[in-house]
Protein backbone atom coordinates (compact mmCIF):
# COMPACT_ATOMS: atom_id res chain seq x y z
CA UNK A 1 0.00 0.00 0.00
CA UNK A 2 3.12 2.51 0.78
CA UNK A 3 4.16 1.53 -2.91
CA UNK A 4 0.66 2.19 -4.14
CA UNK A 5 0.61 6.14 -2.05
CA UNK A 6 4.12 7.06 -2.79
CA UNK A 7 3.51 6.06 -6.57
CA UNK A 8 0.14 8.06 -6.57
CA UNK A 9 1.76 10.80 -4.62
CA UNK A 10 4.80 11.25 -7.36
CA UNK A 11 1.94 11.25 -10.31
CA UNK A 12 0.37 14.02 -8.74
CA UNK A 13 0.65 17.70 -11.00
CA UNK A 14 -0.27 19.08 -7.26
CA UNK A 15 2.97 17.85 -5.87
CA UNK A 16 5.37 18.71 -8.43
CA UNK A 17 3.92 22.18 -9.00
CA UNK A 18 3.90 22.26 -4.95
CA UNK A 19 7.68 21.89 -5.14
CA UNK A 20 8.49 23.90 -7.91
CA UNK A 21 7.09 26.65 -5.87
CA UNK A 22 9.25 26.15 -2.93
CA UNK A 23 12.39 26.25 -5.54
CA UNK A 24 11.78 29.05 -6.78
CA UNK A 25 11.28 31.56 -4.15
CA UNK A 26 14.78 31.50 -2.81
CA UNK A 27 16.39 31.09 -6.20
CA UNK A 28 14.21 34.57 -7.21
CA UNK A 29 15.50 36.34 -4.16
CA UNK A 30 19.03 35.00 -4.97
CA UNK A 31 18.93 36.37 -8.09
CA UNK A 32 17.77 40.10 -7.05
CA UNK A 33 20.40 39.79 -4.08
CA UNK A 34 23.10 39.14 -6.62
CA UNK A 35 22.01 41.31 -8.81
CA UNK A 36 22.04 44.34 -6.69
CA UNK A 37 24.30 43.08 -3.79
CA UNK A 38 21.73 45.04 -1.57
CA UNK A 39 21.61 42.07 1.16
CA UNK A 40 19.33 43.41 4.57
CA UNK A 41 21.89 44.55 6.84
CA UNK A 42 22.70 41.99 9.28
CA UNK A 43 19.60 40.88 11.88
CA UNK A 44 17.37 42.27 9.59
CA UNK A 45 15.66 40.68 6.71
CA UNK A 46 15.39 36.65 7.03
CA UNK A 47 17.56 34.70 9.08
CA UNK A 48 21.08 33.89 7.02
CA UNK A 49 20.39 36.56 4.25
CA UNK A 50 22.49 39.46 5.25
CA UNK A 51 25.25 37.01 5.27
CA UNK A 52 25.24 34.94 2.14
CA UNK A 53 26.39 37.99 -0.36
CA UNK A 54 29.68 37.41 1.11
CA UNK A 55 29.64 32.99 0.56
CA UNK A 56 27.13 31.01 -1.32
CA UNK A 57 27.68 28.22 0.82
CA UNK A 58 25.25 30.04 3.73
CA UNK A 59 22.40 30.13 0.86
CA UNK A 60 21.10 26.60 1.89
CA UNK A 61 19.72 28.24 4.94
CA UNK A 62 19.00 31.52 3.90
CA UNK A 63 16.48 29.52 1.62
CA UNK A 64 14.83 27.19 4.13
CA UNK A 65 14.43 30.10 6.37
CA UNK A 66 12.43 32.13 3.30
CA UNK A 67 9.85 29.40 2.96
CA UNK A 68 9.44 28.52 6.43
CA UNK A 69 7.07 30.72 7.58
CA UNK A 70 4.03 30.46 4.72
CA UNK A 71 5.07 28.56 1.38
CA UNK A 72 6.24 25.69 3.27
CA UNK A 73 3.10 24.92 6.03
CA UNK A 74 0.89 25.99 2.77
CA UNK A 75 2.05 23.55 0.67
CA UNK A 76 2.44 20.47 3.37
CA UNK A 77 -1.20 21.72 4.55
CA UNK A 78 -2.22 21.14 0.90
CA UNK A 79 -1.17 17.40 0.40
CA UNK A 80 -1.68 16.48 3.61
CA UNK A 81 -5.63 17.76 4.36
CA UNK A 82 -5.73 15.76 0.57
CA UNK A 83 -4.51 12.53 1.87
CA UNK A 84 -8.31 11.01 3.28
CA UNK A 85 -10.51 13.88 2.35
CA UNK A 86 -9.20 13.99 -1.19
CA UNK A 87 -9.75 9.95 -1.84
CA UNK A 88 -13.07 10.85 -0.27
CA UNK A 89 -14.22 13.28 -2.49
CA UNK A 90 -12.63 11.27 -5.47
CA UNK A 91 -14.88 8.43 -4.07
CA UNK A 92 -11.87 6.27 -4.42
CA UNK A 93 -11.37 6.24 -0.37
CA UNK A 94 -14.69 3.77 -0.44
CA UNK A 95 -12.96 1.47 -3.03
CA UNK A 96 -9.85 0.94 -1.39
CA UNK A 97 -11.24 -0.13 1.47
CA UNK A 98 -13.64 -2.36 -0.24
CA UNK A 99 -10.17 -3.84 -1.42
CA UNK A 100 -9.94 -4.51 1.13
CA UNK A 101 -6.69 -1.92 2.36
CA UNK A 102 -6.86 -1.84 6.20
CA UNK A 103 -8.15 1.41 7.95
CA UNK A 104 -4.66 1.55 10.19
CA UNK A 105 -2.47 0.71 7.12
CA UNK A 106 -4.03 3.18 5.11
CA UNK A 107 -3.36 5.54 7.42
CA UNK A 108 0.55 4.54 7.68
CA UNK A 109 0.31 4.46 3.87
CA UNK A 110 -0.94 8.23 4.21
CA UNK A 111 1.29 9.40 6.79
CA UNK A 112 4.63 7.80 5.14
CA UNK A 113 3.85 9.40 1.53
CA UNK A 114 3.20 12.92 3.33
CA UNK A 115 6.74 12.37 5.03
CA UNK A 116 8.51 11.38 1.59
CA UNK A 117 6.38 14.60 0.56
CA UNK A 118 7.70 16.83 3.16
CA UNK A 119 11.32 15.34 3.02
CA UNK A 120 11.70 16.08 -0.42
CA UNK A 121 10.50 19.57 -0.56
CA UNK A 122 12.61 20.48 2.25
CA UNK A 123 15.65 18.54 0.28
CA UNK A 124 14.82 19.79 -2.78
CA UNK A 125 14.79 23.46 -1.49
CA UNK A 126 18.07 22.66 0.00
CA UNK A 127 19.94 21.46 -2.79
CA UNK A 128 18.33 24.31 -5.16
CA UNK A 129 19.63 26.53 -2.78
CA UNK A 130 22.86 25.48 -2.88
CA UNK A 131 23.10 25.49 -6.25
CA UNK A 132 21.75 28.41 -6.49
CA UNK A 133 24.22 29.93 -3.95
CA UNK A 134 27.07 28.94 -5.11
CA UNK A 135 26.01 30.09 -8.57
CA UNK A 136 24.96 33.32 -7.83
CA UNK A 137 27.60 34.07 -4.84
CA UNK A 138 30.07 31.63 -5.28
CA UNK A 139 32.78 30.27 -2.05
CA UNK A 140 32.97 33.38 -0.52
CA UNK A 141 36.14 35.56 0.56
CA UNK A 142 36.24 33.22 3.83
CA UNK A 143 37.80 30.46 1.55
CA UNK A 144 41.44 31.86 2.65
CA UNK A 145 40.25 32.34 6.32
CA UNK A 146 39.63 28.35 7.12
CA UNK A 147 41.33 26.98 3.48
CA UNK A 148 38.64 25.58 0.81
CA UNK A 149 35.66 27.36 1.44
CA UNK A 150 35.49 27.42 5.24
CA UNK A 151 32.54 29.01 6.70
CA UNK A 152 32.09 31.39 9.68
CA UNK A 153 29.72 29.89 12.21
CA UNK A 154 27.00 32.48 13.85
CA UNK A 155 29.44 32.12 16.88
CA UNK A 156 32.23 33.29 14.82
CA UNK A 157 34.10 29.86 14.91
CA UNK A 158 35.02 28.32 11.33
CA UNK A 159 32.88 25.31 9.71
CA UNK A 160 34.21 23.17 7.02
CA UNK A 161 32.63 22.24 4.33
CA UNK A 162 31.86 18.63 5.68
CA UNK A 163 30.68 20.02 9.31
CA UNK A 164 28.13 22.62 7.18
CA UNK A 165 26.89 19.17 5.46
CA UNK A 166 26.27 17.69 8.54
CA UNK A 167 24.69 20.30 10.05
CA UNK A 168 22.73 20.46 6.47
CA UNK A 169 21.33 17.48 7.02
CA UNK A 170 20.33 18.27 10.60
CA UNK A 171 18.61 21.23 9.85
CA UNK A 172 16.76 19.29 7.07
CA UNK A 173 15.50 16.42 9.37
CA UNK A 174 14.65 18.78 11.96
CA UNK A 175 11.91 21.28 9.72
CA UNK A 176 10.92 18.07 7.99
CA UNK A 177 10.05 16.82 11.66
CA UNK A 178 8.29 20.28 12.10
CA UNK A 179 6.36 20.31 9.09
CA UNK A 180 5.03 16.13 9.53
CA UNK A 181 3.33 18.00 12.60
CA UNK A 182 1.46 19.76 10.29
CA UNK A 183 1.47 16.77 7.95
CA UNK A 184 -0.05 14.28 11.08
CA UNK A 185 -2.60 17.20 11.71
CA UNK A 186 -3.50 17.65 8.07
CA UNK A 187 -4.02 13.77 7.74
CA UNK A 188 -6.30 14.15 11.27
CA UNK A 189 -8.43 17.16 9.68
CA UNK A 190 -8.58 14.77 6.53
CA UNK A 191 -10.32 11.91 8.40
CA UNK A 192 -13.03 14.78 9.83
CA UNK A 193 -14.17 15.83 6.43
CA UNK A 194 -14.94 15.08 2.66
CA UNK A 195 -13.14 18.38 1.91
CA UNK A 196 -9.38 18.40 1.12
CA UNK A 197 -9.93 22.10 1.15
CA UNK A 198 -11.43 22.05 4.52
CA UNK A 199 -9.02 19.68 6.09
CA UNK A 200 -6.18 22.38 4.84
CA UNK A 201 -7.47 25.21 5.72
CA UNK A 202 -7.84 23.43 9.33
CA UNK A 203 -4.09 23.33 9.16
CA UNK A 204 -3.25 26.50 8.68
CA UNK A 205 -5.91 27.74 11.04
CA UNK A 206 -3.26 25.65 13.51
CA UNK A 207 -0.55 27.53 12.11
CA UNK A 208 -2.10 31.05 12.44
CA UNK A 209 -3.26 30.11 15.78
CA UNK A 210 0.16 29.36 17.35
CA UNK A 211 1.77 32.25 15.53
CA UNK A 212 -0.45 34.65 16.94
CA UNK A 213 0.12 32.63 20.37
CA UNK A 214 3.63 32.86 20.02
CA UNK A 215 4.09 36.62 21.34
CA UNK A 216 1.52 36.93 23.84
CA UNK A 217 2.92 36.90 27.67
CA UNK A 218 -0.31 35.88 28.51
CA UNK A 219 0.38 32.51 26.74
CA UNK A 220 3.64 32.10 28.29
CA UNK A 221 2.35 28.92 29.99
CA UNK A 222 1.65 26.66 27.31
CA UNK A 223 4.06 28.49 24.92
CA UNK A 224 6.83 25.64 24.56
CA UNK A 225 3.82 23.14 23.32
CA UNK A 226 2.93 25.62 20.39
CA UNK A 227 3.64 23.42 17.13
CA UNK A 228 5.33 26.34 15.67
CA UNK A 229 7.41 27.66 18.75
CA UNK A 230 10.41 25.77 18.01
CA UNK A 231 10.60 26.08 14.50
CA UNK A 232 13.49 27.92 14.28
CA UNK A 233 15.23 26.89 16.71
CA UNK A 234 17.04 24.91 13.77
CA UNK A 235 19.73 27.81 13.80
CA UNK A 236 21.15 26.84 16.54
CA UNK A 237 22.64 24.07 14.28
CA UNK A 238 25.13 26.86 12.48
CA UNK A 239 26.34 27.89 16.09
CA UNK A 240 29.78 26.40 16.66
CA UNK A 241 29.19 24.16 19.20
CA UNK A 242 25.93 23.48 18.35
CA UNK A 243 23.36 24.50 21.06
CA UNK A 244 21.19 21.48 21.57
CA UNK A 245 18.83 22.03 24.26
CA UNK A 246 15.96 24.66 22.27
CA UNK A 247 16.42 21.87 18.69
CA UNK A 248 16.22 18.46 21.41
CA UNK A 249 12.99 20.18 23.11
CA UNK A 250 11.62 21.27 19.77
CA UNK A 251 12.18 17.79 18.30
CA UNK A 252 10.30 16.22 21.26
CA UNK A 253 7.06 19.06 21.12
CA UNK A 254 7.10 18.21 17.35
CA UNK A 255 7.37 14.12 17.93
CA UNK A 256 4.13 14.91 20.41
CA UNK A 257 2.28 16.97 18.61
CA UNK A 258 2.60 13.88 15.44
CA UNK A 259 1.64 11.07 17.65
CA UNK A 260 -1.33 13.24 19.33
CA UNK A 261 -2.42 14.19 15.80
CA UNK A 262 -1.78 10.91 14.51
CA UNK A 263 -3.49 8.63 17.16
CA UNK A 264 -6.78 11.26 16.86
CA UNK A 265 -6.73 10.30 13.15
CA UNK A 266 -6.66 6.54 13.22
CA UNK A 267 -9.25 6.77 16.72
CA UNK A 268 -11.75 8.90 14.27
CA UNK A 269 -11.09 6.99 11.01
CA UNK A 270 -11.18 3.12 12.83
CA UNK A 271 -15.35 3.24 13.42
CA UNK A 272 -15.65 6.15 10.88
CA UNK A 273 -18.53 5.23 8.39
CA UNK A 274 -17.47 5.91 4.85
CA UNK A 275 -20.37 7.31 3.14
CA UNK A 276 -18.30 9.33 0.46
CA UNK B 1 -30.10 -24.77 5.28
CA UNK B 2 -26.21 -25.22 5.69
CA UNK B 3 -24.81 -21.74 6.30
CA UNK B 4 -22.46 -22.25 2.94
CA UNK B 5 -25.65 -22.36 0.77
CA UNK B 6 -25.91 -18.32 1.69
CA UNK B 7 -23.68 -15.72 0.73
CA UNK B 8 -25.34 -12.91 2.53
CA UNK B 9 -26.99 -12.96 5.82
CA UNK B 10 -28.39 -9.88 7.68
CA UNK B 11 -30.25 -9.86 10.81
CA UNK B 12 -32.00 -7.37 11.87
CA UNK B 13 -30.08 -4.82 10.43
CA UNK B 14 -30.85 -1.51 11.14
CA UNK B 15 -28.81 2.10 10.47
CA UNK B 16 -29.40 5.49 11.86
CA UNK B 17 -27.96 8.80 10.61
CA UNK B 18 -28.87 11.17 13.52
CA UNK B 19 -32.81 11.21 13.38
CA UNK B 20 -32.79 9.06 10.35
CA UNK B 21 -33.54 5.63 9.70
CA UNK B 22 -31.56 4.87 6.62
CA UNK B 23 -32.07 1.19 6.73
CA UNK B 24 -34.66 -0.88 9.05
CA UNK B 25 -34.28 -3.94 10.32
CA UNK B 26 -33.60 -5.40 7.28
CA UNK B 27 -33.36 -9.50 7.29
CA UNK B 28 -31.80 -10.41 4.22
CA UNK B 29 -30.78 -14.05 2.91
CA UNK B 30 -29.07 -14.09 -0.79
CA UNK B 31 -28.49 -17.94 -1.55
CA UNK B 32 -25.32 -18.40 -3.49
CA UNK B 33 -25.61 -18.97 -7.64
CA UNK B 34 -28.56 -16.52 -7.76
CA UNK B 35 -28.99 -13.06 -9.84
CA UNK B 36 -29.93 -11.05 -6.72
CA UNK B 37 -32.25 -7.81 -7.67
CA UNK B 38 -32.29 -5.08 -4.62
CA UNK B 39 -35.17 -2.81 -5.75
CA UNK B 40 -36.59 0.12 -4.45
CA UNK B 41 -37.10 3.77 -5.17
CA UNK B 42 -34.30 6.44 -4.77
CA UNK B 43 -33.38 7.17 -0.79
CA UNK B 44 -34.90 3.67 0.26
CA UNK B 45 -31.50 2.68 2.13
CA UNK B 46 -30.44 0.42 -0.79
CA UNK B 47 -26.31 2.13 -0.65
CA UNK B 48 -26.47 2.37 2.88
CA UNK B 49 -27.12 -1.02 3.00
CA UNK B 50 -24.31 -2.54 0.48
CA UNK B 51 -22.42 -0.28 2.30
CA UNK B 52 -22.60 -1.79 5.80
CA UNK B 53 -22.29 -4.96 3.76
CA UNK B 54 -18.67 -4.15 2.93
CA UNK B 55 -18.39 -3.04 6.30
CA UNK B 56 -17.52 1.00 4.85
CA UNK B 57 -20.73 1.84 7.44
CA UNK B 58 -21.01 0.51 10.68
CA UNK B 59 -24.45 -1.03 11.73
CA UNK B 60 -26.45 0.51 14.46
CA UNK B 61 -27.61 -2.69 15.74
CA UNK B 62 -28.07 -6.02 13.74
CA UNK B 63 -25.59 -8.61 12.23
CA UNK B 64 -24.12 -9.12 8.44
CA UNK B 65 -22.58 -12.10 7.53
CA UNK B 66 -20.65 -12.17 4.15
CA UNK B 67 -19.80 -15.32 2.83
CA UNK B 68 -20.25 -16.67 5.83
CA UNK B 69 -17.81 -14.73 8.22
CA UNK B 70 -19.11 -11.43 10.17
CA UNK B 71 -18.64 -8.07 8.99
CA UNK B 72 -17.09 -5.73 9.33
CA UNK B 73 -14.66 -8.29 11.34
CA UNK B 74 -14.18 -10.68 8.66
CA UNK B 75 -13.36 -8.10 6.24
CA UNK B 76 -9.59 -8.40 5.41
CA UNK B 77 -10.51 -12.16 4.61
CA UNK B 78 -14.38 -11.56 3.29
CA UNK B 79 -13.64 -8.88 0.81
CA UNK B 80 -11.17 -10.22 -1.75
CA UNK B 81 -13.43 -12.64 -2.50
CA UNK B 82 -15.88 -9.77 -3.40
CA UNK B 83 -16.39 -7.34 -6.24
CA UNK B 84 -17.96 -4.21 -5.59
CA UNK B 85 -19.24 -0.94 -7.37
CA UNK B 86 -20.92 1.45 -4.79
CA UNK B 87 -22.80 4.79 -6.10
CA UNK B 88 -21.08 4.73 -9.22
CA UNK B 89 -17.39 4.39 -10.34
CA UNK B 90 -14.54 6.93 -8.95
CA UNK B 91 -11.10 6.42 -10.06
CA UNK B 92 -7.93 8.57 -9.51
CA UNK B 93 -8.62 11.41 -12.43
CA UNK B 94 -5.03 11.64 -13.18
CA UNK B 95 -3.77 8.12 -14.31
CA UNK B 96 -5.64 6.55 -17.57
CA UNK B 97 -7.76 3.28 -16.55
CA UNK B 98 -5.32 0.81 -17.09
CA UNK B 99 -2.60 2.58 -14.15
CA UNK B 100 -5.93 2.52 -12.32
CA UNK B 101 -6.59 -0.69 -12.51
CA UNK B 102 -3.01 -1.43 -12.06
CA UNK B 103 -2.65 0.55 -8.66
CA UNK B 104 -6.12 -0.47 -7.34
CA UNK B 105 -4.34 -4.20 -8.01
CA UNK B 106 -1.64 -3.43 -6.08
CA UNK B 107 -3.31 -2.20 -2.96
CA UNK B 108 -4.59 -4.42 -0.24
CA UNK B 109 -2.72 -7.36 1.39
CA UNK B 110 -1.48 -10.09 -0.31
CA UNK B 111 -2.10 -8.58 -3.90
CA UNK B 112 0.66 -10.31 -5.74
CA UNK B 113 2.67 -8.68 -8.80
CA UNK B 114 2.80 -11.68 -10.62
CA UNK B 115 0.26 -11.46 -13.54
CA UNK B 116 -0.83 -8.05 -12.82
CA UNK B 117 -0.40 -7.00 -16.24
CA UNK B 118 -2.44 -9.91 -17.53
CA UNK B 119 -5.46 -9.48 -14.71
CA UNK B 120 -5.75 -5.88 -15.78
CA UNK B 121 -5.93 -6.57 -19.55
CA UNK B 122 -7.79 -9.58 -18.58
CA UNK B 123 -10.82 -7.47 -17.09
CA UNK B 124 -10.30 -4.22 -19.52
CA UNK B 125 -11.35 -6.75 -22.66
CA UNK B 126 -14.20 -8.52 -20.79
CA UNK B 127 -15.82 -4.68 -20.02
CA UNK B 128 -15.13 -3.59 -23.80
CA UNK B 129 -12.28 -1.13 -22.97
CA UNK B 130 -9.27 -3.17 -24.24
CA UNK B 131 -7.89 -0.95 -26.60
CA UNK B 132 -8.38 1.86 -24.41
CA UNK B 133 -5.15 4.13 -24.88
CA UNK B 134 -3.41 6.44 -22.55
CA UNK B 135 -6.17 8.84 -21.69
CA UNK B 136 -6.56 10.01 -18.23
CA UNK B 137 -9.60 8.89 -16.65
CA UNK B 138 -10.44 12.59 -16.38
CA UNK B 139 -11.12 12.81 -19.65
CA UNK B 140 -13.53 9.20 -19.84
CA UNK B 141 -17.09 9.39 -20.84
CA UNK B 142 -19.56 8.68 -17.72
CA UNK B 143 -20.35 4.77 -19.66
CA UNK B 144 -16.52 4.42 -20.09
CA UNK B 145 -16.23 5.27 -16.48
CA UNK B 146 -18.87 2.94 -15.66
CA UNK B 147 -17.39 -0.14 -17.14
CA UNK B 148 -13.84 0.57 -15.66
CA UNK B 149 -15.78 0.45 -12.24
CA UNK B 150 -17.23 -3.07 -13.62
CA UNK B 151 -13.44 -4.15 -14.58
CA UNK B 152 -12.46 -2.99 -11.03
CA UNK B 153 -14.87 -5.20 -9.30
CA UNK B 154 -13.85 -8.18 -11.46
CA UNK B 155 -10.29 -7.61 -10.43
CA UNK B 156 -10.18 -10.69 -8.44
CA UNK B 157 -12.51 -12.88 -9.98
CA UNK B 158 -15.05 -12.65 -6.99
CA UNK B 159 -17.68 -14.99 -5.67
CA UNK B 160 -19.45 -12.44 -5.34
CA UNK B 161 -20.14 -9.04 -7.03
CA UNK B 162 -22.27 -6.51 -5.38
CA UNK B 163 -23.01 -3.98 -7.85
CA UNK B 164 -25.01 -0.88 -7.03
CA UNK B 165 -26.68 0.67 -10.13
CA UNK B 166 -23.92 -0.96 -12.62
CA UNK B 167 -25.93 0.48 -15.88
CA UNK B 168 -25.75 3.52 -14.98
CA UNK B 169 -24.48 5.98 -17.78
CA UNK B 170 -24.36 3.34 -20.39
CA UNK B 171 -25.89 3.50 -23.47
CA UNK B 172 -28.31 0.61 -24.78
CA UNK B 173 -25.43 -1.07 -26.19
CA UNK B 174 -23.77 -0.94 -22.97
CA UNK B 175 -26.82 -1.74 -21.24
CA UNK B 176 -26.79 -4.97 -22.96
CA UNK B 177 -23.00 -5.83 -23.17
CA UNK B 178 -23.19 -5.31 -19.21
CA UNK B 179 -26.32 -7.47 -18.95
CA UNK B 180 -24.62 -10.45 -21.03
CA UNK B 181 -21.21 -10.26 -19.21
CA UNK B 182 -23.24 -10.83 -15.79
CA UNK B 183 -25.08 -13.42 -17.39
CA UNK B 184 -21.97 -15.16 -18.64
CA UNK B 185 -20.39 -14.61 -14.74
CA UNK B 186 -23.24 -15.90 -13.24
CA UNK B 187 -23.08 -18.94 -15.40
CA UNK B 188 -19.85 -19.40 -13.83
CA UNK B 189 -20.84 -19.48 -11.00
CA UNK B 190 -20.77 -15.70 -9.23
CA UNK B 191 -23.20 -14.89 -7.46
CA UNK B 192 -24.75 -11.45 -8.45
CA UNK B 193 -26.42 -9.14 -6.44
CA UNK B 194 -27.47 -5.92 -8.09
CA UNK B 195 -29.43 -2.61 -7.01
CA UNK B 196 -31.57 -0.39 -9.05
CA UNK B 197 -34.43 1.94 -8.84
CA UNK B 198 -35.18 0.59 -12.46
CA UNK B 199 -37.38 -2.53 -12.81
CA UNK B 200 -36.31 -3.05 -16.18
CA UNK B 201 -32.90 -3.55 -15.35
CA UNK B 202 -34.06 -6.11 -12.85
CA UNK B 203 -36.61 -7.48 -14.43
CA UNK B 204 -34.12 -7.90 -17.50
CA UNK B 205 -31.27 -9.44 -15.39
CA UNK B 206 -32.36 -11.47 -11.99
CA UNK B 207 -34.04 -14.48 -10.71
CA UNK B 208 -34.82 -12.96 -7.60
CA UNK B 209 -36.19 -9.69 -6.14
CA UNK B 210 -35.96 -7.71 -3.30
CA UNK B 211 -37.62 -4.84 -2.55
CA UNK B 212 -36.46 -1.91 -0.31
CA UNK B 213 -39.03 0.85 0.90
CA UNK B 214 -38.01 3.21 3.61
CA UNK B 215 -35.57 1.52 5.14
CA UNK B 216 -37.06 -1.60 5.16
CA UNK B 217 -37.42 -4.79 2.90
CA UNK B 218 -41.10 -5.27 2.54
CA UNK B 219 -40.06 -8.15 0.12
CA UNK B 220 -38.59 -11.08 -1.11
CA UNK B 221 -39.28 -13.43 -3.74
CA UNK B 222 -37.94 -15.27 -6.85
CA UNK B 223 -39.40 -13.25 -10.04
CA UNK B 224 -41.00 -16.71 -11.68
CA UNK B 225 -42.86 -16.48 -8.11
CA UNK B 226 -43.86 -12.97 -8.66
CA UNK B 227 -44.85 -13.41 -12.02
CA UNK B 228 -46.68 -16.21 -12.10
CA UNK B 229 -50.05 -16.36 -13.97
CA UNK B 230 -52.99 -14.30 -12.23
CA UNK B 231 -55.47 -16.93 -13.24
CA UNK B 232 -56.93 -14.36 -15.69
CA UNK B 233 -57.03 -14.09 -19.40
CA UNK B 234 -56.48 -10.85 -21.08
CA UNK B 235 -58.56 -11.59 -24.02
CA UNK B 236 -58.53 -8.64 -27.07
CA UNK B 237 -61.67 -9.20 -29.56
CA UNK B 238 -63.39 -6.72 -32.06
CA UNK B 239 -66.53 -7.75 -30.67
CA UNK B 240 -66.58 -7.51 -26.79
CA UNK B 241 -69.95 -7.27 -26.38
CA UNK B 242 -70.82 -11.02 -27.11
CA UNK B 243 -67.66 -12.23 -25.20
CA UNK B 244 -69.54 -10.99 -22.47
CA UNK B 245 -72.29 -12.55 -23.24
CA UNK B 246 -71.35 -15.62 -23.65
CA UNK B 247 -68.96 -15.80 -21.02
CA UNK B 248 -71.53 -14.38 -17.94
CA UNK B 249 -70.04 -14.20 -14.54
CA UNK B 250 -66.53 -14.87 -15.79
CA UNK B 251 -65.41 -11.53 -17.32
CA UNK B 252 -64.23 -8.96 -14.32
CA UNK B 253 -63.03 -6.17 -16.33
CA UNK B 254 -63.40 -4.17 -19.78
CA UNK B 255 -61.31 -1.85 -21.26
CA UNK B 256 -62.51 -0.80 -24.60
CA UNK B 257 -62.14 -3.96 -26.73
CA UNK B 258 -60.06 -5.82 -23.98
CA UNK B 259 -61.62 -7.89 -21.70
CA UNK B 260 -59.92 -9.46 -18.31
CA UNK B 261 -61.31 -12.85 -17.73
CA UNK B 262 -61.34 -15.50 -14.86
CA UNK B 263 -59.64 -19.13 -15.90
CA UNK B 264 -56.31 -20.59 -16.10
CA UNK B 265 -56.52 -21.90 -19.21
CA UNK B 266 -56.32 -19.50 -22.06
CA UNK B 267 -56.11 -22.43 -24.66
CA UNK B 268 -59.61 -23.63 -23.77
CA UNK B 269 -61.08 -19.97 -23.64
CA UNK B 270 -59.77 -19.00 -26.94
CA UNK B 271 -61.54 -22.61 -28.44
CA UNK B 272 -64.81 -21.61 -26.55
CA UNK B 273 -64.95 -18.28 -28.25
CA UNK B 274 -63.83 -19.67 -31.56
CA UNK B 275 -66.52 -22.33 -31.36
CA UNK B 276 -69.15 -19.87 -30.76
CA UNK B 277 -67.70 -17.22 -33.93
CA UNK B 278 -66.19 -14.71 -31.62
CA UNK B 279 -63.75 -13.32 -33.53
CA UNK B 280 -60.76 -13.06 -31.13
CA UNK B 281 -57.54 -11.01 -32.31
CA UNK B 282 -55.23 -10.96 -28.83
CA UNK B 283 -55.28 -13.83 -26.22
CA UNK B 284 -52.94 -14.04 -23.19
CA UNK B 285 -52.86 -15.43 -19.55
CA UNK B 286 -52.53 -12.45 -17.20
CA UNK B 287 -48.80 -12.10 -15.07
CA UNK B 288 -48.19 -8.72 -12.89
CA UNK B 289 -45.62 -6.84 -14.13
CA UNK B 290 -43.12 -6.19 -11.49
CA UNK B 291 -43.70 -2.61 -11.96
CA UNK B 292 -47.12 -3.66 -10.16
CA UNK B 293 -45.76 -5.88 -7.40
CA UNK B 294 -42.72 -3.14 -6.49
CA UNK B 295 -46.19 -0.11 -6.47
CA UNK B 296 -48.00 -2.16 -4.73
CA UNK B 297 -45.36 -2.94 -1.65
CA UNK B 298 -43.86 0.16 -1.37
CA UNK B 299 -45.43 3.76 -1.01
CA UNK B 300 -44.07 6.91 -2.76
CA UNK B 301 -40.15 7.25 -2.88
CA UNK B 302 -38.58 9.13 -0.09
CA UNK B 303 -36.85 11.65 -2.03
CA UNK B 304 -40.65 12.58 -2.54
CA UNK B 305 -41.49 15.58 0.10
CA UNK B 306 -44.64 15.25 0.33
CA UNK B 307 -47.06 17.20 3.84
CA UNK B 308 -48.85 13.75 6.08
CA UNK B 309 -48.57 10.23 5.20
CA UNK B 310 -51.76 9.06 4.50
Amino acid sequence: MIRVELALMLRRRRVWLCWTLLCALPALVAVLLATTRLAPAPGRGGAFLSAVVSNGQLFPAAALALVLPVFLPITVAVVAGDAIAGEASAGTLRYLLARPVGRLRLLVAKLVSVTAFVLLAVLLVTVTGYLVGVAAFGFGPDATLGGGGGIASLSGAVLTPAQLLVRTAGTVAYLALCMLTLGALGLFFSTLTDSPLAAALGVLAVVVTSAVLLPLDAAAAIRTFLPTTHWLAWIDLYRDPVLWPSIRRGALVQLGWISVAFGAAWANFATKDVTS
Amino acid sequence: MPATDTVIVTEGLTKRFGRVTAVDGVDLAVPRGVRFGLLGPNGSGKTTLVRMLLGLVHPTSGTVRLLDRPMPRGAGAVLPRVGALVEGPAAWPHLSGRDNLRLLDAAGRGSRRRGRRDRVEEVLRRVGLGAVDRRPVRAYSLGMRQRLGIAAALLRGPELLLLDEPTNGLDPRGINDVRELLVELNAAGTTVVLSSHLLSEVEALCTRVGVMDRGRLVLTEDLDVLRAPTGRVLVRTPDPAAVVGLLDGQVVGRDGDELVVRGDDPAELNARLVAAGIAVTGLTAQRRSLEQVVLESTGAGSDQVDGGRT
